[in-house]
C-alpha cells in the first residue's frame, strides 16, 4: 500500500530519523560494478594462463548472476567459451536447523564433469566465510576439481573461518553492525553496491 | 531469475492428505523437483538431516515404500533403522505403544509407520514426540504416494489443474485411491473412478468425484489414468466372480486404449503390478508408461516430505 495511504500526507520528524538512520551510501555504481568485473575477469585470464580448462562456478542467487558476467567477459577475452555453472548451498549450511523462516532449497545447476577443471567460484560479498566453505563442500561431492578459486564482488570482512578470496572487486572495511547489499538488475531491477547502515 | 523465498510449512506430522493445503502439497512438489537434482549428482547425498535417526516401521508387507523411505532418508544423511512385523516383538504381543514409546526411548526423531489398521499413524502421533509419517494405513491414506503420483503427472504434463484423471480398479479397499483422490481434487483436476461396483464405495460422490462403472467412460478424454492393483488377498471376500472375469471387462489393454483413449494417455500404476490382469504386458512396458517414473520420482517427494517435516521445531 503507498504510504500516503497508510499515514499522513507530511513526513513526520520520527519518520526524518528514521530515514537518516538508514541512509545508504552507495560503493559502486552500474559502471563501476562492470568495470570490477572486467578487471576479475582479465585477473582471472592472466593467472590461469587462458581459459583452458576453466569453468565458472556461481552461488545462488546474486554470484550466479556475477558468475554469467564473468563467463561472459572470459569469452570476449579468450574466445573460448567457459562451462558455466550455479550451486545452490541451503543443504549444506550449519545453521539449517537455526534459521526462523523455512528455506526453500533451489536447484543446483552444474551440467558438466568438475573434475579436472580449474573452478572459479563466485559470490556477492564475502562476511564470515561460511556460505563459501558450505560451496566448497557442495563442489566437492560432484567430483575432484582441479583447484577452486573464489572470485568476490565486495571482501567486508569479518571473518569466522580460514577463507581467503583469489579475486577482490572492492574491499570495503565494515562494522558488524552495519549491511552490504548487492542489487542486480537480474535480481533487484537495479544495479549498485550499497551499505546500509 | 528466480529469488529465494520462504515456504510455509508448519506440519510437524504427514498423516494424510486430508490435513493439507493445496499450498502445502505444492510446497512438497516444488521441494521435490530440487531434490530429484541430487539424485542425479556423482555423489547423491546431502547433509541436512546429519544426526537425525528416522525408524522405519513396518507392520504390513512392503518393498517399494519402505525401500524408498530408507533410501530418502540415506541421500539426506540420516541414520535409518527397521523394525519390521516379522522380526520384532509384534510377535510376542507388544502392543502399537509399548513398541513405539521404546523406539522413541531410542531418542529418535521421525517414525515412517505402515499399518493395517486405519488410524494407527493417527494414534501413534499421539503417544509419542517424534514426529510420525503415514506410510499407508488400513483402507484410510497412503500419502506419499499420492504426493509422487501427482508430481509426476505435473512433471510430465506440467499442470494439475483441469486435468481429467482416471483411477480404476479396487477404490473401496484403496488407500492409494483415497489419498489420489483428494490431493488431485485440492490441485483443481476433474477425478473419475471407475470398478466394479462391488469395489466402487457407496458414498463416493461426495468426495467430488465422477463415478462410472464403464471402462470407455473412464478412458474417455483422460490425461491420465491411474490403474490400481487387484489386491489377491481380498479374493476370498467374494467380491468378484473371478480375477480372469475382472480381467476382461477392467483390465487395461493396447486394443482397449486404442479403442477408447486418447493416443497420449499416461499410464500409472502404483505397484506392484499383476501383469494380465489390471494391466496387460504391453501397456505397462509402452511408451505412454511412467511406472517407473513414479518410483525414482518416489525417492524425490520421500526426501522433500522428510525435510519440510525435520525443519520444524
Amino acid at each position: 500500500m503507498p504510504e500516503w495511504h497508510t499515514g499522513s500526507f507530511f513526513i513526520s520528524q520520527g519518520k526524518v530519523n528514521e530515514m537518516e538512520k538508514n541512509a545508504r551510501a552507495r560503493i559502486l555504481d552500474k559502471e563501476g560494478i562492470e568495470r570490477t568485473l572486467q578487471r576479475i575477469s582479465h585477473e582471472i585470464v592472466e593467472k590461469n594462463q587462458g581459459a583452458t580448462n576453466l569453468a565458472v562456478i556461481g552461488i545462488k542467487t546474486r554470484g550466479a548472476v556475477l558468475a554469467e558476467k564473468i563467463a561472459a567477459n572470459i569469452k570476449a577475452i579468450e574466445k573460448k567459451e567457459v562451462p558455466l555453472g550455479a550451486i545452490d548451498i541451503t543443504l549444506y549450511r550449519d545453521d539449517l536447523t537455526e534459521i526462523a523462516k523455512q528455506p526453500l532449497v533451489h536447484a543446483t545447476e552444474i551440467n558438466f564433469d568438475i573434475t579436472g577443471k580449474r573452478i572459479i567460484l563466485v559470490d556477492d560479498v564475502l562476511y564470515t566465510g561460511r556460505t563459501v566453505r558450505c560451496a566448497l563442500d557442495e563442489l566437492i561431492d560432484f567430483g575432484r576439481p582441479a583447484c577452486i578459486q573464489l572470485a568476490v564482488l565486495i571482501d567486508r570482512g569479518h571473518r569466522e573461518l580460514p577463507i581467503r578470496p583469489d579475486y577482490v572487486g572492492k574491499n570495503i572495511p565494515t562494522a558488524k553492525e552495519e549491511q552490504v547489499e548487492v542489487r542486480l538488475e537480474g535480481t533487484d531491477g537495479e544495479e549498485e553496491v550499497v551499505i546500509l547502515q | 531469475m528466480e529469488t529465494r523465498t520462504a515456504i510455509k510449512w508448519t506440519k510437524k506430522n504427514l498423516l494424510g492428505i486430508e490435513d493439507l493445503e493445496a499450498a502445502e502439497i505444492s510446497a512438497i512438489l516444488e521441494q521435490a523437483h530440487s531434490f530429484k537434482s541430487v539424485l542425479e549428482r556423482t555423489i547423491p547425498k546431502v547433509p541436512p538431516l546429519r544426526g537425525k535417526t528416522i525408524v522405519m516401521l513396518f507392520c504390513e508387507p512392503s518393498t517399494r515404500t519402505r525401500a524408498s523411505f530408507e533410501l530418502a532418508a540415506k541421500r539426506l544423511s540420516a541414520d535409518t533403522m527397521n523394525f519390521a512385523t516379522s522380526t520384532s516383538s509384534f510377535l510376542k504381543g507388544e502392543t502399537l505403544k509399548d513398541t513405539a514409546r521404546n523406539i522413541e526411548a531410542m531418542k529418535v526423531d521421525m517414525i515412517v509407520i505402515r499399518h493395517g489398521c486405519s488410524g494407527a499413524p493417527h494414534f501413534l502421533s499421539n503417544c509419542v514426540n517424534a514426529s510420525v509419517i503415514n506410510a499407508g494405513d488400513g483402507m484410510h491414506e497412503h500419502p506419499t504416494q499420492a504426493l509422487l503420483d501427482v508430481y509426476t503427472i505435473k512433471e510430465k504434463l506440467g499442470r494439475i489443474k483441469e486435468l481429467k484423471v482416471s483411477i480404476i480398479g479396487d477404490i473401496a479397499h484403496s488407500r492409494v485411491a483415497r489419498s489420489n483422490i483428494l490431493a488431485l481434487k485440492k490441485l483443481g483436476a476433474e477425478v473419475t473412478i471407475c470398478g466394479p461396483k462391488t469395489l466402487i464405495p457407496k458414498d463416493a460422490e461426495k468426495m467430488g468425484v465422477k463415478v462410472t462403472y464403464e471402462i470407455s467412460e473412464a478412458l474417455k478424454d483422460a490425461d491420465a489414468i491411474n490403474i490400481l492393483r487387484i489386491q489377491r488377498e481380498r479374493q476370498n471376500e467374494a467380491l468378484l466372480p473371478s480375477l480372469r472375469e475382472y480381467a476382461s471387462r477392467f483390465g487395461i489393454t493396447t486394443e482397449i486404449l486404442r479403442k477408447y483413449a486418447r493416443k497420449e494417455v499416461l499410464i500409472m500404476h502404483p505397484g506392484p503390478i499383476n501383469r494380465g490382469i489390471e494391466i496387460s504386458q504391453d501397456v505397462a512396458d509402452s511408451e505412454f508408461s511412467v511406472i517407473l517414473d513414479q518410483v525414482t520420482n518416489g525417492v524425490a517427494v520421500r526426501m522433500a516430505t522428510l525435510f519440510l517435516i525435520s525443519m520444524v521445531k
